[in-house]
């Protein structure tokens, strides 16, 4: 198990001090870090990623604590969606890909060698900018895809399927209609859908990368409160070219930048802090929209 | 007091009366022209009043629309009317086969035709004697044995293409379409030669499959490569982030999100191979009995049935020829739409 504590002792002997959310929180004595019983949470280290030469993000340390929202805001290109799929291992996925660092999930380094990137994956989980249930599935295979792509036996399927319709806000619009293709429903419930589909393998950890940006502003507020509901039971970490948004849903807010060369994480605090008192000088010119 | 507007639906972008005289007044000076150009000038023939017709039509139209409505009215019509008669030109020759197929077979079918074979007739023996019961079979059994070789394969190698994307991607995709343009003697040499001179040393109808297994895979894995690229990669990327693998991502989510273009890539294969002919004349030994068995003995199929019958020359012999073939080109019709409908209402329901 890491502590606040040992982080802080690691982060001293790096040469760049990364920003440890541990610090900001005790000092503005906010909703604290690893308080909740959920486990250690996240924690990222050092993190590079490269596409090719292109060095595209660099030296990324973050702490996510468990339970709390993390917002990561910058302008288009600044990296944020590289370095959430460098959480999950999603970022392998292009072949030119390389990463630097290391991403401690419970303390344990998701690139270690030997690790089953597919139960990475499961422990964290993952919703997309475009909603993208699965075509050929009802609605109710839909929530449940995620057993049947990781083998994973479950005794009561119907009480799983309720529990993350119900967790994701939508139980009471499709419950009537759980046989129904998933592509029968609107966009943010298609959304809701595929948020659903990934609680049902129970993760600790959800990324989302721009959950809302395809969705009216109805549907919006409706993924927000289920944000706001999951960030009792799990760490969440959402990516948003959306200010209010992220002012809205998230504990935490960090702000990432690319000065033409690879994306860097400017500053993070509390949310209300970045919005109200960045410390950044580039911080603020972004949230008081002068540019991005 | 209030009163009532009652709307009456029309459509007021109809064409009006007198422009339609003056549409059928183009159509039959067109039509006149041809006729007399067929009377006065040297060029003779059906298809001289067809070629006539339609030029006369696509530049009188294109002239008259000038006149009323300028450059671009008249460039919009002439290019109307050439779409159009492309659209003819190309129907024309398939309704024809069609028509010509229907009126010589239909007197060489009889129910007789579907229970009996020819091993106790010749072909110049009257038609109510022997059927095509065998040659039905034939191709049927040739056709199974074949999709059984060449979808399994076809398909891997279309998601080698897709979903591997290994080191040989380039080289194997340069050869399946290679091998798309490989003429069916070929084929049919190439099994005659590397497996049945030297290993079976006898005609079956598998030899005659195997022939046409390799001109199907290329068809079926070229159009399955296709549909599979239009698969969004958002699906694997969901697949793989909710902890599937490569493997079971491509078999839940990939292949059942393709599967009506897949049936239809099947489709286009069996349509290249149902009626292929040479291969089949140098492999399947072309047998007069029902032959079930595709691994021993000569078999019979429609395209060699066919050629047997034209070759033996007599009226009776032509007629069995007629009926044969339009037999062929039923039995690739059904099949074509019993795929289809399978393959439309999985994907509706």
């Amino acid at each position: 198990m890491t502590t606040s504590h040992e982080n802080e002792k690691e982060t001293m002997d790096t040469t760049v001090k990364p920003h440890s959310l541990a610090d900001v929180a005790q000092a503005k004595s906010v909703k604290a870090p690893g308080t909740r019983a959920l486990g250690t949470g996240l924690e990222t280290r050092g993190v590079h990623a490269w596409f090719g030469k292109h060095h595209a993000l660099s030296n990324i340390s973050l702490d996510f604590a468990a339970g709390t929202v993390t917002a990561l805001i910058g302008p288009s290109g600044c990296g944020k969606s590289t370095f959430i799929r460098t959480i999950n291992r999603m970022h392998e996925f292009i072949p030119t890909a390389a990463m630097a660092g290391e991403v401690l999930l419970d303390g344990k380094d998701v690139y270690a060698p030997g690790t089953d990137v597919t139960k990475i994956r499961l422990q964290i989980g993952m919703v997309f900018q475009k909603p993208n249930p699965f075509p050929s599935m009802t609605i109710g295979e839909n929530v449940l895809s995620g057993l049947k792509l990781a083998q994973i036996k479950v005794d009561n399927k119907d009480d799983l399927l309720e529990e993350s319709l119900e967790r994701a806000g939508l139980w009471s619009e499709v419950k009537d209609r759980l046989g129904a293709h998933g592509g029968s429903l609107s966009g943010g419930q298609q959304q809701r859908l595929c948020i659903a589909r990934a609680l049902a393998v129970r993760p600790q950890v959800l990324l989302m990368d721009e959950p809302c940006s395809a969705l009216d502003p109805g549907s919006t507020l409706r993924i927000e409160e289920t944000i706001r509901h999951l960030s009792d039971t799990m760490t969440i970490i959402i990516v948003t070219h959306n200010m209010q948004q992220a002012a809205r849903v998230s504990d935490y807010t960090a702000f990432f930048l690319s000065d033409g060369g690879p994306g860097q994480m400017i500053e993070v605090a509390p949310t209300s802090e970045i919005f109200s008192r960045p410390q950044d000088q580039r911080t603020e010119n972004y949230v008081t929209g002068r540019f991005g | 007091m209030t009163t009532t507007v009652t709307a009456v639906p029309t459509k007021p972008w109809k064409a009006s009366t007198r422009e339609r005289v003056t549409d059928v007044l183009i159509f039959l000076v067109a039509l006149s022209t041809s006729f007399a150009a067929v009377e006065l000038t040297p060029m003779k023939g059906k298809l001289a009043y067809f070629a006539i017709f339609f030029i006369a039509y696509a530049f009188l139209t294109a002239a008259f629309k000038g006149i009323q409505r300028g450059n671009a009215a008249a460039k919009d019509a002439l290019v109307n009317s050439l779409v159009a008669i492309g659209a003819i030109v190309t129907v024309i020759p398939v309704l024809s086969i069609l028509v010509t197929v229907l009126n010589k077979g239909l007197p060489g079918i009889s129910f007789g035709l579907f229970t009996h074979d020819m091993a106790l007739a010749t072909p110049t023996d009257p038609l109510n004697n022997g059927g095509l019961l065998h040659a039905i079979t034939g191709t049927l059994t040739l056709v199974a044995v074949a999709l059984v070789l060449s979808v399994p394969i076809g398909i891997l190698t279309a998601l080698y293409l897709t979903e591997i994307k290994g080191r040989f991607t380039g080289p194997i995709r340069f050869l399946v379409q290679a091998m798309s343009g490989v003429p069916s003697i070929v084929a049919g040499l190439f099994i005659l030669s590397a497996v049945l001179y030297p290993i079976t040393k006898a005609y079956s109808g598998l030899m005659g499959a195997l022939a046409l297994t390799i001109l199907m895979i290329p068809t079926i894995a070229r159009t399955s490569e296709e549909v599979l690229n239009l698969i969004p990669n958002e699906l694997r990327e969901a697949g793989t982030a909710l902890g599937g693998t490569q493997w079971r991502t491509v078999a839940m989510i990939v292949l059942p999100a393709a599967k009506s273009g897949l049936i239809t890539a099947i489709i286009l294969g069996v349509a290249r191979i149902a009626g292929e002919t040479a291969p089949i004349l140098l492999l399947t030994g072309g047998g007069d009995k029902v032959n079930p068995n595709a691994f021993n003995g000569p078999m019979g199929s429609l395209p060699y049935y066919i050629w047997k019958s034209f070759n033996a020359g007599s009226p009776e012999a032509i007629t069995r020829a007629w009926a044969g073939l339009l037999v062929l080109v039923g039995l690739v019709l059904i099949l074509f739409t019993s795929a289809r409908f399978l393959g439309s209402r999985k994907a509706a329901k």
